[in-house]
């Protein structure tokens, strides 16, 4: 048995799982927009909260927080489950597939069978949807946001990545399904307005007695990073950097990505709103995407140790400026978020 | 970024269906979703932390030759595991996997549990009973 839905791939697995599920109850969404109205994008870098020994970056909001902003604002139902017994957790998968109902899972990567072996690391964090169970085989059709096509996973597996023990997050067997979807749409306009005035309060809010979140986060960064050279020795550093990179740039985080996606929602939402400065908003958020990645290759020649390798102080530099300029740049924006209300 | 700046340095994504999409601009300034096969810059941050796994195995891979370890401790480091995680995902008690890094108790496993700990490490149990040649 499979559902007829129709996957696509995205940049998250989060938007890209709520996308598709929007998609199978008649509501084509393109992502950005998703990313948008959940006022998905944030940052913070945590230094005490580690990841196979390295302090966690993150260029997005909280897992989970995603598809429950999106579809409580655009008015669909949902549901979301976690398990203590593993096999329970498969008995009510199975039930909602035989209503009809796609599932998301929130699932560890490490056990992932299609997954090339290098990405097999202990995150728990990756958001699958599942979408048929072929009863004589006991295989499950899955449709995850970082493949090109729908790909499958055996009834152990599944379980396993699951209940994946250990990593960032506890796992518990996490699934959730859309209920009800509404007739239609609610008038996009406000939502937008709101979202972005929402996303901006968020990255620029924070108290800065606490350092880690937000523009904040990215200046504490800064301050950092030529810190490391000297309290961790060179090989701990150049770690430290390339995780920050990984996380920037890799599957499930993506920051650089982020801005980018941000930069289409503004466009959308100058289409949606009328505001025509929006448009200009996007490329100023493009701008500060590509900084960001300017900042990724430059780091990486500090940890391919290359002989024109740039320095620690370097790369802070970069990243302090980013911070000033998004800073602005949600400042502004918010500004002109609220006067278009 | 634009539409013809995506990069497309395929590397651990080849031959696999993983793949990454961007967003970038094209020549009228509009977004567009572009298929990446990946970044050199990414796939050299992941090598370098690949790599220092490697090298943090190595003396492990010595003690394992020397029968001073399992292959357990050698394939736990480098499928970036502990002991805690290892426990957990296999279901068998911390207090034995410990006992299990030992040399000798490991060859006393059976097969039941040597095939417990390879799935858990996504090996083989032919991988698990030994170490890299080198």
């Amino acid at each position: 048995m499979e559902l007829d839905f129709i996957h696509k791939p995205a940049g998250h697995c989060e938007n890209g799982v709520t996308a598709n599920m929007f998609r199978f109850y008649g509501f084509d969404l393109p992502e950005p927009l998703i990313f948008g109205i959940a006022y998905g994008m944030f940052f913070s870098h945590i230094p005490f909260v580690k990841l196979a020994g390295l302090p966690v970056s993150s260029f997005r909001t909280f897992p989970g927080a995603l598809f429950s902003r999106a579809t409580s604002t655009l008015g669909f139902k949902t549901t979301t489950e976690r398990f203590l017994v593993e096999e329970n957790a498969m008995k009510k998968l199975d039930k909602k597939l035989a209503e009809g109902v796609p599932v998301g899972c929130v699932v560890g990567m490490y056990y992932l069978p299609y997954m090339p072996i290098e990405y097999r690391f202990p995150f728990n964090g990756h958001n699958i949807c599942i979408v048929g169970h072929d009863e004589a085989t006991d295989m499950y059709t899955v449709s995850d946001p970082n493949c090109t096509e729908k790909v499958t996973i055996s009834r152990k597996d599944l379980m396993k990545v699951r209940f994946t023990k250990g990593g960032t997050y506890p796992l518990f067997g996490q699934m959730y399904w859309i209920d009800k979807a509404p007739k239609e749409l609610p008038d996009l306009k406000p939502i937008v307005l709101k979202s972005i005035e929402k996303n901006c309060w968020f990255m620029t809010s924070e108290p800065s007695v606490i350092p880690y979140f937000g523009c904040n986060g990215i200046d504490y960064l800064a301050k950092q990073i030529p810190t490391w050279k000297d309290k961790l020795g060179e090989r701990k550093a150049a770690l430290n950097l390339a995780q920050i990179i990984r996380m920037l740039e890799e599957i499930g985080t993506g920051g650089a990505g982020f801005r980018f996606m941000y930069g289409a929602y503004l466009q959308m939402a100058s289409q949606i709103t009328g505001e025509n400065q929006f448009k200009e908003f996007a490329q100023r958020i493009t701008a500060i995407g590509d900084n960001w990645r300017t900042f990724a290759a430059d780091a990486a020649t500090i940890f391919k140790r290359r002989k024109d390798a740039c320095t620690y102080d370097h790369v802070a530099a970069q990243i302090a400026e980013i911070g000033k300029l998004e800073r602005q740049f949600y400042a502004d924006l918010m500004k002109v978020a609220k006067a278009a209300r | 970024m634009k539409v013809e700046d995506v990069p497309q340095d395929a590397k651990f994504f080849k031959g696999t269906v993983v793949s990454d999409m961007c967003y970038a601009v094209d020549e009228n300034g509009n977004y567009q979703a572009v298929m990446s096969k990946g970044w050199d810059v990414k796939a050299d941050a992941l090598q370098t932390v690949l790599d220092d796994v490697e090298e943090q195995c190595e003396p492990i891979r010595q003690q394992v030759l020397r029968h001073e370890v399992s292959p357990l401790a050698y394939h736990m480091e480098k499928n970036l595991m502990d002991i805690d995680m290892l426990a957990d995902n296999s279901g068998i008690a911390k207090r034995k996997v410990k006992k299990h890094m030992e040399y000798d108790e490991f060859q006393k496993l059976d097969q039941e549990t040597l095939e417990n700990y390879a799935y858990t490490l996504r090996i083989t149990v032919d991988e698990l009973k030994t170490v890299p040649e080198k």
